[in-house]
C-alpha cells in the first residue's frame, strides 16, 4: 500500500491561513479549536542580521488528508485553496521526485 | 450543475459584500435547499486559478450569521440609543421617500450627502441614486480622499490613463501567454501584498511571479514577509516617499539609466518652459504669436535653431522633420514684444532632480545612501521592470508630488504599457461599473446643481478629476452651514465611525446633527447605530451584478436569498424611480444591459459566459497602445493628455496653480516639521496596514476569521518597548494631542524602533452597541489620533500614516 504525503514548499507560504479556513469549511469545524492544519509563524534574525519571516503549515491529528475528497479525485481542501500554491498531495514516492531543488521543503507523511 | 446529492454548483465571481475586498475571484458556490453550504475557488477562472482567501472561504458563516440584518429597521429611541423596530420594505421606502423629498423641497437636493466606503460594488449605484435625487454631493469619507484617487488623478493627468503592474491578468493563459514577459524586477512600494488584494489586484500574483524568477525590491517601513524575501528592502521613514522617488530619479539621470527614445518621442521633455517673475510657465503658441493657441506648445529645433509649435490637436509639429532639442536654454522674443529665457522641460527636470542627492535623500528618508543608489539601479536596469505602489502614496498631504515622482519612474524607464511592466488599465471592454468622472455616471446633473458640489471651487483636482465631494470640506460644512445647510446623509458600504472617518467623534456629532440619515449595511455597525433607518443589504452571493475593474468583464450571479436582504443596486434603483420622474431603467437587468452596450452583449450573455477578456486590438487590452493610436479619442498615436505626451511637466498642475514637477514636502507632523511636538510625542504613528482575516472594519463577527486575531494590536519594536517598560501582550495607551486609545502591545522586530503601527477599523460586535459604547469603538479606534482638515494641496491626501504619538503602559 502506498504512503500518502503532503509536500510543503514553505519558502513561499505567506501565512494567509486559507488552508486553515478551507479545512474548517470542509468539515464544519468550530472556531476556537485547531482544525486539520495550523500555520506557525517564525521571525528569525539571521546571523547576517537580516530579518526573515517563515510560515509553516503544520498538520494536526485532526487531518485526514481529505480521504473523502481524494477518493472523488479532488485535491484536499487546503491544497486546493492555498493562495501561494505551496501544498502538493500525493504518493510519497511521486512527491520525492518533486522536491524543490534549491530550497528547503517539508514532506509530511501518513501511512 | 446539479449533483446526485441535491447540491447545485453555481459558477460566479466575487465583489463585496462578503469577502469585503475589491473582488475578482472566480468561485464555485455549492447550494442545497436554497442555502449556500460551501464556497470553493473556480480552477477555470484566470484571476485566482482555483485559490481562495480565508474571508471568501468563510462566506457561509458570513451569510447565515445570527447578527445579520434581516429586515429594514426604524429608529424609535433617541439617536444612538439602540432602539429600533423592524419595518417592511414598503414602509421603509415610503418613509425614506417622504423624509428625503421634504429635505429636497425645503433645502434643495444638495443638502443630502451620499456617503460611500471604499471602491467596491457601489460607485455606479450610489452615484445613480444621488443624481436621481438631484444631489451633486456623492462622497467617499476618507480625509483627502486618500485611497487610490490621488494616484489615479496623478496618472490620469500625467499619462492620460491609469496603469498597474502587468502580472499577465489580461491573458486567459496568464503567465504562459507567449506575449507576456515575466518582470525581471517588481518594486513593491508600500504594500503588504499577500495580506491584501488591492484595487483590482490579487496579492498572491507576486508569489506566482517570484516562483517564476522575478526579484523583488521592497520599500516599506516594516519588514513584511514579502520584504524579507526581497533582494533589496528599503526601510523608509513614513511619509518621505517623494524624496526617495526623487533620489531614484537623481541616480537614474546621473547614471544615464533612462530610456532616451521613450522620453524624446513620447514625453513633453523637449517642450519649452519660460522663466517668468511670477514663476515658470510652459511656453505656448499663444505666447509666441498673437492669435496662437493656448493648447499648443513650443520646442526648439536642434537642426534649424527655430522655435517650432507642437500642435496638440493634430499631434504633430508644424514643421515636418523637427528634431527637438531635449536640453538647453534659449532666448526668444514673445508676441507681446518682450524677450524671454526658456529652458526645455528636461533641463528643468534635471535641475529639479539635482537637489535630491542620495546623501540628502538618506537624511530625509533614513534609507542609507548606498541602498538608494542600489535600489535605483536595480529598478532602472531591470527589463521589464514593474512598480506596484500602495496606499501610503495617498495617505500623505504631499500625495500629488509623491504620486507624480513615482509615476515618472516607469515612464522615464520605458516601462509603460509593455509586457511585464506597468500596463495601462482600462475598464474591460469600456464597461463602466464604477465611474470616476461625473461623465461616466449612469445619470447626469444639470450644471446649476453640479456646480454646488462641495470642494470643487476650492480644489482643481476635485473640480476636474473626480466627481466626489471633498470630505474634509463636507464635514466642515455640516457644522458651519456655509454656503448652504446639510440636512441628510445616505450612508452605504461605509462605516465612518469605525473606519473611514478621521476624528470620528466629529463624524458622530455630524451624523447625529442631521435631520435624516439612512445606513445600508449587512450588520449593525457603530455607524448604523446612529442612523434613523437601516436597510439590510445582500452579500455578493445574493445579488446580480457585474464588474469590469480592470479585467475580466464579469458577472456576479444571485445564488440564493437570505431573509429579506436586498442588493445595493435593487435598493438604489427602487429609490431612484421614486426620486426621479422618467427614471430610464425599469429593472436592474435593464440597467446592466445598457452598461454592457459597449461590450456588444446583454447581461444574460455575460451571465452565461461568467467572464470575458477584452479582445486583441481593443483599447482595454495591452500593449503599446500609444503607438497604435488606441488611447486617444481621435485615434492618433499618443496619450490622452492635453498635449498628447506623457507630461513630465504637468500642464494640469500648472492650470491648478500647483507645482508642475515633483518635490519632497515634510509630513505636517514630524520630527522635522514639528520638533516641539515630537519631544512630547516621540514615536511616529503609522496605521492602516492590512490584516489578512479582516477587510477594513468588517469581519470582526465571523468566528473563523476573528479567531485568527481577537483584538487590535500596536506593533512596537522590542528595544522601544523595553525602554518604555512594556512587555509583549500588555495593554498600552497610544496618545497624542487629539486622542487616546488602549490596545495590546505586539513587540516585533519587523518595525523600525522609532515607528509604531496601529491597526485600523476595529470595533467589537460582541460589546454593547448603544451609545456611549458604540461596540467599544472609542477604546480602540486609532483615527481619534488623526485630524480632519489637514488635506493636501489640491484637496487630496491627508497625514493618516505619519502622525506622532507617545505610548505607555495602561493602568490596571
Amino acid at each position: 500500500m502506498s504512503t500518502y504525503a503532503m509536500l510543503i514548499d514553505y519558502e513561499y507560504c505567506t501565512g494567509c491561513k486559507s488552508c486553515e479556513v478551507a479545512c474548517k469549511q470542509e468539515y464544519h469545524r468550530p472556531a476556537g479549536r485547531a482544525g486539520g492544519v495550523e500555520v506557525q509563524e517564525f521571525i528569525h534574525r539571521l546571523p547576517n542580521d537580516q530579518l526573515f519571516i517563515t510560515y509553516i503549515p503544520t498538520f494536526t491529528r485532526a487531518c485526514v488528508f481529505c480521504a473523502g475528497r481524494v477518493k472523488q479525485g479532488m485535491a484536499p481542501a487546503c491544497v486546493k485553496h492555498c493562495m501561494a500554491n505551496i501544498l502538493t498531495f500525493g504518493k510519497l514516492e511521486d512527491l520525492q521526485q518533486q522536491l524543490p531543488e534549491k530550497r528547503k521543503a517539508i514532506l509530511w507523511t501518513k501511512g | 450543475m446539479s449533483r446526485k446529492d441535491g447540491v447545485t454548483i453555481i459558477k460566479t465571481t466575487t465583489w463585496s459584500p462578503g469577502p469585503g475586498c475589491h473582488g475578482g475571484c472566480g468561485v464555485l458556490v455549492h447550494v442545497k435547499d436554497n442555502k449556500v453550504i460551501k464556497v470553493e475557488g473556480d480552477p477555470d477562472h484566470p484571476w485566482n486559478q482555483g485559490r481562495l482567501c480565508s474571508r471568501c472561504l468563510s462566506m457561509t458563516q458570513y451569510m447565515y450569521h445570527p447578527d445579520r440584518l434581516k429586515t429594514p429597521l426604524k429608529r424609535v429611541g433617541k439617536k444612538g440609543e439602540g432602539k429600533f423596530v423592524p419595518i417592511s420594505w414598503d414602509e421603509a421606502f415610503d418613509l425614506i421617500e417622504e423624509k428625503m423629498k421634504k429635505i429636497r423641497k425645503d433645502h434643495g437636493p444638495e443638502s443630502v450627502i451620499f456617503h460611500q466606503g471604499t471602491g467596491r460594488d457601489i460607485g455606479g449605484w450610489i452615484s445613480m441614486l444621488a443624481y436621481a435625487y438631484g444631489s451633486p454631493n456623492w462622497m467617499f469619507g476618507l480625509s483627502g480622499i486618500s485611497c487610490y484617487t490621488p494616484r489615479l488623478m496623478m496618472m490620469s493627468i500625467t499619462q492620460g490613463d491609469f496603469a498597474v503592474v502587468d502580472a499577465s491578468q489580461w491573458h486567459e493563459k496568464r503567465y504562459d501567454d507567449p506575449e507576456y514577459k515575466i518582470p525581471e524586477t517588481v518594486t513593491i512600494w508600500g504594500q503588504n501584498l499577500p495580506a491584501t488584494c488591492p484595487d483590482g489586484f490579487f496579492g498572491h500574483w507576486y508569489v506566482d511571479l517570484m516562483k517564476r524568477g522575478t526579484q523583488l525590491l521592497v520599500i516599506d517601513p516594516r519588514c513584511t514577509w514579502i520584504a524579507s524575501r526581497a533582494k533589496l528592502w528599503l526601510q523608509l521613514r513614513p511619509g518621505t516617499d517623494a524624496a526617495l522617488a526623487l533620489g531614484f530619479i537623481h541616480v537614474i539621470l546621473k547614471e544615464n539609466l533612462w530610456d532616451q527614445s521613450f522620453v524624446e518621442k513620447w514625453t513633453n521633455a523637449p517642450f519649452l518652459v519660460m522663466e517668468k517673475a511670477a514663476g515658470p510657465a510652459l511656453l505656448r503658441e499663444s505666447h509666441l504669436r498673437s492669435g496662437g493657441s493656448d493648447e499648443n506648445f513650443v520646442v526648439h529645433d536642434a537642426a534649424s535653431g527655430d522655435f517650432v509649435v507642437w500642435d496638440s490637436k493634430d499631434q504633430s509639429y508644424e514643421q515636418p522633420d523637427t528634431t527637438p532639442s531635449l536640453t538647453g536654454a534659449f532666448s526668444l522674443t514673445l508676441a507681446d514684444g518682450s524677450s524671454a529665457t526658456v529652458k526645455t522641460v528636461w533641463t528643468r527636470y534635471q535641475e529639479n532632480a539635482a537637489d535630491y542627492t542620495p546623501e540628502k535623500v538618506s537624511e530625509i528618508t533614513w534609507v542609507p545612501a548606498d541602498k538608494i543608489i542600489q535600489g535605483a539601479r536595480m529598478y532602472a536596469k531591470s527589463a521589464p521592470s514593474a512598480l506596484h505602489w500602495g496606499l501610503p502614496i495617498d495617505t500623505i498631504p504631499s500625495t500629488i508630488p509623491t504620486s507624480q515622482a513615482i509615476n515618472h519612474l516607469w515612464c522615464m524607464t520605458g516601462n509603460l504599457d509593455i509586457p511585464g511592466g506597468n500596463a495601462i488599465a482600462r475598464y474591460a471592454c469600456d464597461v463602466v461599473t464604477y465611474p470616476y468622472h461625473a461623465g461616466g455616471a449612469i445619470l447626469s446633473l444639470p450644471d446649476e446643481v453640479a456646480k454646488k458640489r462641495i470642494g470643487m471651487n476650492d480644489y482643481g483636482p476635485i473640480k476636474d478629476f473626480r466627481a466626489w465631494a471633498q470630505p474634509d470640506k463636507v464635514l466642515e460644512q455640516i457644522f458651519s452651514g456655509d454656503p448652504y445647510e446639510i440636512k441628510g446623509m445616505w450612508i452605504q458600504t461605509a462605516n465612518p465611525i469605525a473606519c473611514t472617518g478621521m476624528e470620528p467623534g466629529k463624524w458622530r456629532d455630524a451624523i447625529k446633527k442631521l435631520d435624516f440619515t439612512v445606513c445600508v449595511d449587512l450588520f449593525m455597525t457603530p455607524t448604523a447605530m446612529l442612523c434613523d433607518v437601516i436597510l439590510p443589504a445582500a452579500s455578493f452571493l445574493e445579488k446580480d451584478s457585474l464588474k469590469a475593474w480592470w479585467v475580466p468583464l464579469q458577472a456576479i450571479k444571485k445564488t440564493v436569498d437570505v431573509a429579506e436582504c436586498k442588493s445595493d443596486i435593487e435598493i438604489n434603483l427602487e429609490l431612484s424611480k421614486r426620486f426621479m420622474k422618467d427614471f430610464p431603467y425599469e429593472s436592474v437587468h435593464d440597467l446592466f444591459d445598457s452598461l454592457l452596450a459597449s461590450a456588444g452583449m446583454t447581461y444574460k450573455d455575460l451571465q452565461e459566459k461568467t467572464w470575458i477578456m477584452p479582445p486583441d486590438g481593443h483599447p482595454s487590452k495591452p500593449y503599446s497602445r500609444h503607438e497604435k493610436g488606441l488611447l486617444r479619442p481621435d485615434g492618433k498615436p499618443g496619450f490622452r493628455t492635453p498635449s498628447g505626451k506623457v507630461e513630465l511637466y504637468s500642464s494640469w498642475l500648472e492650470k491648478w496653480e500647483l507645482a508642475p514637477m515633483p518635490y519632497h514636502e515634510e509630513p505636517p507632523y514630524s520630527p522635522v516639521s514639528t520638533p516641539d511636538l515630537f519631544k512630547k510625542y516621540p514615536l511616529i504613528l503609522c496605521t492602516g496596514r492590512r490584516m489578512g482575516p479582516f477587510f477594513h472594519s468588517e469581519h470582526r463577527q465571523i468566528p473563523w476569521l476573528r479567531e485568527q486575531q481577537k483584538e487590535p494590536v500596536l506593533e512596537i519594536h522590542p528595544d522601544t518597548a523595553e525602554k518604555l517598560g512594556i512587555n509583549n501582550g500588555e495593554k498600552v495607551c497610544v496618545e497624542n494631542w487629539l486622542g487616546k486609545i488602549t490596545v495590546t502591545a505586539l513587540t516585533t522586530p519587523i518595525i523600525h524602533p522609532d515607528v509604531v503601527m496601529a491597526e485600523h477599523g476595529w470595533w467589537f460586535p460582541e460589546k454593547e452597541g448603544a451609545e456611549p459604547s458604540l461596540f467599544g469603538v472609542w477604546d480602540v479606534n486609532v483615527n481619534q489620533l488623526i485630524p480632519m482638515s489637514n488635506e493636501g494641496k489640491g484637496g487630496l491626501g491627508a497625514p493618516i500614516k505619519s502622525m506622532l504619538c507617545r505610548v505607555y503602559k495602561a493602568k490596571g
